[in-house]
C-alpha cells in the first residue's frame, strides 16, 4: 500500500470529492492563489478553477454563514478556517445556526457543510494561536466532530464528512500534516463518523486519545512494550457522536485507563471520557482514571515554557506508570 | 433616494382591483392573527417570546407581493406575518406558536423559528444578524447553480449595527449575490432608538462604503414597498446587484408581547397608531377610488375573523410532539452512538417522576 502524508491524504480527498460532485466547493482564506496556509489545498485552484475553489476575504463569520446558507440550498461547501483560534469569530454561525437548522425547523432542511481546521499548538505560536477548541463544538448537539490521527483516517473521515448531510467540524493538527501512513489507492473507502478504533491491542492499560495525541500514544505504547507493559490505544476519531461502547469495552478488559488530550485540563475532552469510564466501568477499575491534558495557562511564547505546557510522551509514560501503581493524580 | 415615479401613476394602473383587495385581505389577516396571538400568549397558550408584526402589515404584504415562487426569504424572529403573506395557511403557523406537531416546524421551533420548505420560506432566526449571512449564502447558491430568483433577508433596524451585517454586505457585493437587504425600520431596536444606536440613522445609506445602492420607502404604503422591491429585485436577479431597502413604519406595541413599552411617550404611541396605521390608510384609499365599499370591508373582516379563529381551533386540537420523537430531527444522516427513541422515553419518565 502506498505511504503518503496526512496533508497529501487530505489534498487527494478534496480533489477527488471536487471531481465526484459538482455541488462540492472549497471556501476559505488563502486556499486558492496562495495554495493554502498549510498547503492542504495546493494545486486545487489550478485544477478546478475559481468557481470551485473560492478565496474569501478575512470575514469568518460572514463566509461561514454564507457556506451554511449555500448548504441549505444544496451546495456542499468545505470551508477551511486557517486555525481553530479564528473560528471563535464565527462561532455564532456554527453553534446558533449550523447545528440547529435541521432540528429547529423540524427536519425540513439540512446543512451539508464541512469546516476543516487545525487545532492545538506547536512551534511557539503563543497564546492566541495554539488553542484546542474541539470540545466547544463536541459539546453542541447537532454538530458532528471528527479528529483523525492518521492519513488513512484523515482520508476516510473527510470523505464521510463531505458526503454527510449534517455540519461536520473536521479537526486537523499542524503537527500531523507531515506524518506518514499507508493509504490504499483506487479505493472509495469511508471511515464511519461516530466510531472509535482500537489502534493497538494491549492488556495492561487503556490509553484513550484522538488526533495528534493518538500518534503520541502509539509511540509510547511501542516503547513501553520493551518494558513489558502492554498498552491498548483507543483512538476516538469522532468526538461527537462519542463511541462510548468501544472505550468501555477496552477498559473492562484492561481495568486501567489514561486519557490524554492537548486541550486544557478543566472541562476538557479528558473530563468527559473519565466521567464516562466512571459511570459505565466503575466496578472494573483497579485504579482511578488518570487524565493528561494541557496546563492551564495562556500558552507562553518562550520555547521551554511553551513546550512544558503541552502534554507529551513523557507525561503519558508517567501517567501510565502511576495508573499501573494505582496512584491518584497529583496536580 | 431614488425617484418615485411609480407613485405618480393612477391607482388602478398600479394594481388590479383584485390585487388591491388581496393586499388588504392579507394585511388584515396579519393584523388579526397577531392581535389574537397576543391574546393567546396572555392565556399561556403560547410560550417563550412572541414578537408581533402590528403596524408592519403594509411592509410585509408589499414585500411579498413583489416576489416570485423562485425567491427565498430569510427573516428575523418577528416573522409571523411574512410566512402568512407567503401563502402558508394560518392554522399550521398558529400551531407552531402553540408548540404542536402540526406546526410549520413540527413544534420544534416556536414563534421565532417558523419555516416552510414548500414556499422557500427559509426560516425565522432569533440571533440578531444571524440570518443575514445565511441569505447571502442562499443567493450565492442560486448564482452558483445558475438558477433564477433572488433572496430576501429581512431584518430590524437594530441589526444594521452588528458585524455580521457588514461582512454580509461586503461578501454580497464582491460575489455578486442576488440578495436584497430589507430593513424593517420601526424606529426602535427593543428600547434603543435608531438615532441612539446608529451613527448613520439614514439606514439606506449604510451600503455606501460597499458600493451597494440603498433606498428608503414608506413602510406603511403597501404599493410603494411592492414597487421598490420589484424594481430592485429585477436588478438583483439580472445583474447580481444587491441592494438595501429601508422600509420605515411604526411599531404599534412594545418589542414583544411582554414589553410594557416604558421608553416611548404614550401620547406619541397613541398618535402614531392613528397616523401610521397602514390598514386604515389603505382602506381609505380603496374606498376613495371606489375599489371597495363598506359592505366588502365588513365581509372581509368577517372572513378574517373566521380564518383566525379556525387557526386557533386547529392549533388547540392538534397533538403535541411525541416524547419518543425528541431526537427525531437530530441528524439528517444517521450515525452510530446517538440517542434513540428508547433513551428519550426513559429520560422523560424520570423527568416526570415515574420511577
Amino acid at each position: 500500500m502506498p505511504v503518503i502524508t496526512y496533508r497529501q491524504a487530505l489534498n487527494d480527498t478534496l480533489g477527488e470529492e471536487l471531481a465526484r460532485d459538482p455541488n462540492v466547493l472549497l471556501m476559505g482564506e488563502e486556499i486558492g492563489l496562495f495554495q493554502g496556509s498549510y498547503r492542504v489545498t495546493e494545486g486545487l485552484l489550478a485544477e478546478f478553477g475559481p468557481k470551485r475553489v473560492v478565496d474569501t476575504p478575512i470575514a469568518e463569520e460572514g463566509f461561514v454563514g454564507v457556506a451554511i446558507g449555500a448548504a441549505m440550498l444544496g451546495l456542499r461547501p468545505v470551508v477551511e478556517i486557517m486555525t481553530i483560534n479564528f473560528i471563535l469569530v464565527a462561532i455564532d454561525q456554527v453553534v446558533n445556526h449550523a447545528s440547529k437548522i435541521h432540528y429547529m425547523f423540524g427536519g425540513q432542511v439540512s446543512v451539508p457543510l464541512v469546516i476543516r481546521t487545525p487545532s492545538g499548538g506547536t512551534g511557539q505560536l503563543a497564546a492566541t494561536h495554539s488553542q484546542s477548541f474541539e470540545n466547544w463544538f463536541a459539546y453542541c448537539p447537532g454538530l458532528k466532530v471528527v479528529a483523525p490521527a492518521t492519513p488513512y483516517d484523515a482520508k476516510g473521515l473527510l470523505r464521510a464528512a463531505i458526503r454527510d448531510d449534517d455540519p461536520v467540524i473536521f479537526i486537523e493538527s499542524l503537527a500531523l500534516y507531515d506524518t506518514k501512513g499507508e493509504v490504499p489507492e483506487d479505493s472509495d473507502y469511508v471511515v464511519p463518523i461516530g466510531v472509535a478504533e482500537v489502534k493497538r491491542k494491549g492488556t495492561d492499560v487503556t490509553v484513550v486519545s484522538y488526533s495528534r495525541m493518538t500518534a503520541v500514544a502509539l509511540q509510547v505504547a511501542q516503547r513501553m512494550e520493551q518494558e513489558g507493559i502492554s498498552v491498548e490505544v483507543v483512538d476516538l476519531r469522532s468526538l461527537r457522536p462519542l463511541d462510548r461502547p468501544t472505550i468501555i469495552e477496552s477498559v473492562k478488559k484492561t481495568n486501567r485507563a489514561v486519557v490524554i488530550a492537548e486541550d486544557w485540563y478543566s472541562y476538557g475532552v479528558t473530563a468527559e471520557i473519565a466521567a464516562t469510564i466512571q459511570e459505565e466501568a466503575f466496578d472494573y477499575l483497579d485504579a482511578p482514571v488518570y487524565r493528561v491534558a494541557g496546563l492551564e495557562v495562556p500558552l507562553p511564547y518562550a520555547k521551554e515554557l511553551s513546550a512544558a505546557s503541552k502534554p507529551n510522551a513523557n507525561s503519558l509514560i508517567y501517567a501510565i506508570r502511576q495508573v499501573l501503581r494505582g496512584t491518584k493524580r497529583l496536580r | 433616494m431614488a425617484e418615485v415615479a411609480e407613485a405618480a401613476q393612477p391607482l388602478l394602473e398600479r394594481a388590479t382591483a383584485d390585487e388591491l383587495k388581496h393586499y388588504y385581505y392579507q394585511m388584515l389577516l396579519i393584523r388579526r392573527f397577531e392581535e389574537r396571538a397576543g391574546e393567546m400568549y396572555v392565556k399561556a397558550k403560547i410560550g417563550g417570546y412572541c414578537h408581533l408584526n402590528l403596524g408592519e402589515e403594509a411592509t410585509i404584504v408589499g414585500l411579498m407581493a413583489a416576489l416570485t415562487q423562485d425567491d427565498y426569504i430569510f427573516t428575523n424572529y418577528r416573522e409571523h406575518g411574512y410566512i402568512l403573506a407567503r401563502g402558508v395557511p394560518p392554522g399550521p403557523v398558529m400551531a407552531e406558536l402553540f408548540g404542536k406537531e402540526t406546526g410549520v416546524s413540527g413544534g420544534r421551533g416556536g414563534s421565532m423559528h417558523l419555516f416552510d420548505r414548500k414556499t422557500n420560506f427559509m426560516g425565522g432566526y432569533a440571533i440578531v444578524g444571524g440570518q443575514v449571512p445565511l441569505a447571502v449564502g442562499a443567493a450565492y447558491a442560486l448564482r452558483y447553480q445558475g438558477k433564477p430568483g433572488v433572496v430576501i433577508t429581512q431584518m430590524g433596524d437594530g441589526t444594521t449595527n452588528i458585524g455580521a451585517f457588514y461582512e454580509s454586505l461586503n461578501l454580497a457585493k464582491i460575489w455578486k449575490c442576488p440578495v436584497l437587504f430589507f430593513i424593517v425600520n420601526n424606529g426602535y431596536g427593543m428600547g434603543t432608538s435608531v438615532e441612539a444606536g446608529s451613527s448613520e440613522p439614514d439606514l439606506w445609506k449604510k451600503g455606501a462604503s460597499f458600493r451597494i445602492y440603498g433606498e428608503r420607502v414608506d413602510g406603511t404604503d403597501v404599493l410603494a414597498v411592492r414597487d421598490v422591491v420589484r424594481r430592485l429585485r429585477a436588478r438583483a436577479e439580472a445583474e447580481g446587484e444587491p441592494a438595501i431597502i429601508d422600509a420605515v413604519s411604526f411599531r404599534f406595541r412594545g418589542h414583544s408581547v411582554i414589553d410594557a413599552d416604558r421608553y416611548r411617550d404614550p401620547e406619541m404611541v397613541r398618535r402614531g397608531r392613528e397616523l401610521y396605521d397602514p390598514i386604515r390608510k389603505f382602506a381609505a384609499l380603496l374606498l376613495e377610488h371606489g375599489v371597495i365599499d363598506d359592505a366588502w370591508l365588513k365581509s372581509i373582516a368577517d372572513r378574517v375573523e373566521r380564518e383566525v379563529q379556525e387557526a386557533i381551533d386547529f392549533a388547540n386540537n392538534s397533538p403535541d410532539p411525541k416524547f419518543e420523537d425528541l431526537y427525531k430531527y437530530m441528524y439528517a444522516t444517521p450515525v452510530p452512538n446517538t440517542p434513540t427513541a428508547e433513551d428519550a422515553i426513559h429520560a422523560v419518565k424520570i423527568n416526570h417522576g415515574e420511577f
